[in-house]
């Protein structure tokens, strides 16, 4: 009987099975319908691609001052890139630029502490930043205070505006979202119908609606004495139409908790603010990430209605630049820069919200 | 016990009452003055009459009237607040009083003057019905495009003037109605029709959006009536003036020969007509609360009526509209200003 001692030595596996070949294999070319869907849509791509390529980087105009610098075989991107600072800034005097910076770089820095998990001193820095912050920057970007000259707030605009209104209306809309959340489902009658009231008539009225009775009819019925700022009037629009939309979203995640949760946190003894605030309220605001971050998209989206009522924000601005008689016909360009911002907003609030949700995975998910 | 009827009325009252207080206070001019700024109403962004240029200054036609305006009251041309409105909050704007101005291409109406509360100062720019054409057609008057395709923006009153000045002139034409005005200029570059027609003003904005501009050329005639000026509330006849005559000096110097160039040297002019312009003597700013340079300072720091047309929307501009209609009197147009005496 022959009997082997040694062990087979390890082979590699075999050609067909691995590396980029057996990959394209297994999942572009299966068969003949699948070869043929893939041939297709490369065919597509190609097509798409190659003019976009060739028109926004091989052919584009990058360097210059005016319209002549463009030759129009190509993106003419020295559009975007004189008017780079007002698509920023908005129309804020130039040499007061120094005091946005400040605000963007504190934002920046705020978030990018509380973003990162190493960093320490979380309760501080974020008690710093619902407080103290909202109030620096608007000195800062305001002025009228410490000798430093009045910038009003019709000359905010640009990114930085859209900014401001979206960070306001998420900060602001989140707790008022929890709030209302909390009274749809209490058993006090007042509160509730209010709270059922509120959330109705918010949701039932577009966006666009609140920000045309804030701006067109609200000055009517105030005396001109108690006319209130249009950028705060905005604000205030966005932040409770959006709060109504939150208090959904985070009453569908209340809803999603078992009620034994609640009834053996009060058998511990604990009260109703703590049963909310310790047991209640931190598994729904975990489950309801993906709500509440698709909440705060869509309210990043939005703030571009401002426009309407003729406040500069980055869309605004940019048609604002459209319609300067140097620059006509640049509008594909423009478009395509503020998409361009948009997205990178947007997407690393999405990218963000998926690392919470990996962050805070204890099994909850089925 | 109040019902629900007497809290109505008494709602009512106070908020008569407040707006009552309101307008017996209103003195523009004080408010101005005390503010240090005039509060000007402008387009959110039309070519030649209003727009932000790369430095965020705002420059147009409609601009130069409040900079006209903030330069005969406090001396400062740039002593303005653009408000940025779009075409519906413009007269909420100027009623409620977040406006002083409102120069904002609006067209001047009877109805617009009589029911609204508003009045009109006089006319900045008289736009109308143009035609735009492809000059390989060798056509020089709209009275030769009988029979032409014409392409045309729809739900427009444009459609409507069009085919009345056909009409009346007894001439056929085709009809290609578009959305967008981008798709017009669309139509019309990719050989649809011959013509293009929208608001003159709006046709050299869309000109200069074509592959090549210089191969299209604007029609002399304008066929409806487009009168657009600055706009004020009712009830204040001191600011009315002031903004009235800010644009009538303007017109007055392009008339008499005076630029922000050679003002200086005008000032020792002996003609009269030129001295009391320019304050040399009588006082006619006194009557409207203004110093005696108002108009100096008007001429100095925006200039006349003419460099103004040319820099924003004329032949210094990207835009390159023909003075035509609003030429002087004196040189065949129709834009005319009392005298400053």
């Amino acid at each position: 009987m022959i009997h082997n001692q040694d062990m087979i030595p390890q082979q590699p596996a075999p050609r067909s099975t691995i590396g980029p070949l057996a990959w394209m294999r297994a999942n572009l070319f299966s068969g003949p319908i699948n070869s043929v869907f893939t041939l297709l849509g490369l065919y597509v791509l190609y097509l798409l691609l190659v003019p976009t390529i060739q028109w926004a980087f091989i052919n584009a105009d990058w360097i210059g001052t005016s319209r002549d610098d463009c030759s129009g075989e190509g993106a003419c991107w020295v559009f975007v890139n004189a008017r780079f600072t007002q698509f920023i800034y908005g129309l804020y005097p130039r040499e007061e630029l120094w005091r946005g910076n400040i605000v963007f770089a504190g934002f920046a820095i705020l978030i990018a502490w509380l973003a990162i998990p190493r960093l320490p001193y979380k309760r501080w820095v974020a008690i710093f930043a619902l407080t103290a912050f909202p109030v620096i920057a608007y000195v800062l970007l305001h002025g009228g205070y410490f000798d430093l000259p009045r910038v009003p707030t019709h000359r905010w605009g640009g990114l930085m505006l859209t900014l401001i209104l979206a960070v306001v209306g998420m900060v602001g809309a989140l707790p008022i979202g929890i709030v209302l959340a909390l009274g749809r489902r209490s058993n006090m009658p007042i509160v509730k119908s209010f709270c059922v009231v509120f959330i109705e008539f918010w949701r039932g009225v577009p966006l666009i609606t609140v920000l045309f009775m804030a701006s067109v009819m609200l000055p009517l019925f105030l005396p001109s004495e108690l006319s209130v700022d249009r950028l705060i009037r905005a604000l205030i629009g966005i932040t409770l139409f959006q709060s109504a939309y939150m208090a959904e979203v985070i009453r569908g995640g209340l809803q999603a908790i078992p009620k034994g949760q609640e009834e053996a946190a009060a058998a511990l003894g604990m009260t109703y603010w703590k049963r909310t605030a310790l047991i209640v309220m931190p598994q729904t605001l975990k489950m309801m990430i993906p709500g509440i971050v698709n909440t705060f998209i869509s309210l990043f989206k939005d703030t571009t209605l401002v426009m309407i009522i003729g406040l500069f924000d980055l869309l605004g601005i940019v048609q604002a630049a459209l319609s300067d008689s140097r620059w006509l016909g640049f509008s594909l360009e423009g478009y395509v820069f503020a998409a361009f911002m948009f997205w990178i907003f947007c997407f690393s609030m999405s990218r963000y919200s998926q690392y919470l949700e990996r962050k805070l995975h204890t099994g909850h998910k089925r | 016990m109040l019902n629900k009827k007497h809290w109505v009325l008494l709602a009512s009252a106070g908020s008569l009452a407040l707006t009552g207080m309101t307008t017996a206070q209103a003195d523009t001019l004080e408010d101005t003055r005390s503010n240090g700024a005039v509060q000007c109403g402008v387009s959110d962004g039309l070519p030649g009459f209003s727009s932000p240029d790369d430095q965020g200054n705002w420059q147009g036609l409609d601009v130069d009237v409040c900079r006209a305006v903030a330069a005969a009251v406090l001396g400062d041309s740039e002593a303005v607040d653009y408000i940025s409105l779009n075409a519906v909050e413009r007269f909420t704007a100027l009623q409620s009083g977040e406006v002083d101005v409102l120069s904002r291409n609006t067209t001047w109406t009877t109805t617009r003057d009589t029911t609204l509360g508003l009045n009109f100062t006089g006319v900045s720019f008289y736009d109308g019905i143009g035609f735009m054409i492809n000059r390989d057609l060798g056509v020089g008057s709209a009275k030769e495009l009988d029979g032409a395709a014409i392409c045309v923006q729809s739900g427009t009153t444009t459609e409507l003037n069009v085919a009345d000045y056909f009409r009346a002139n007894d001439m056929q034409f085709d009809p290609i109605v578009f959305d967008t005005s981008e798709q017009t200029v669309g139509g019309y570059q990719a050989g649809r029709c011959d013509v293009l027609t929208s608001d003159t003003s709006q046709l050299a904005a869309l000109r200069i959006q074509l592959d090549n501009p210089k191969g299209s050329m604007i029609l002399p005639e304008i066929i409806s009536k487009e009168p657009l000026g600055p706009v004020v509330r009712q009830g204040d006849d001191t600011w009315f003036n002031i903004v009235k005559w800010s644009l009538f000096a303007m017109i007055n110097a392009e008339e008499y020969g005076l630029n922000s160039a050679n003002v200086d040297d005008m000032l020792s002019s002996e003609d009269p007509n030129i001295a009391r312009i320019l304050g040399q003597g009588d006082n006619y700013g006194e009557a409207m609360g203004l110093e005696a340079d108002w108009a100096y300072n008007i001429i100095k720091q925006v200039g006349n009526y003419g460099e103004s047309f040319d820099r924003n929307v004329g032949m210094d501009s990207p835009l390159e509209i023909e003075r035509g209609v609003n030429a002087l009197w004196t040189e065949g147009g129709i834009q005319y200003a009392p005298p400053i005496r």
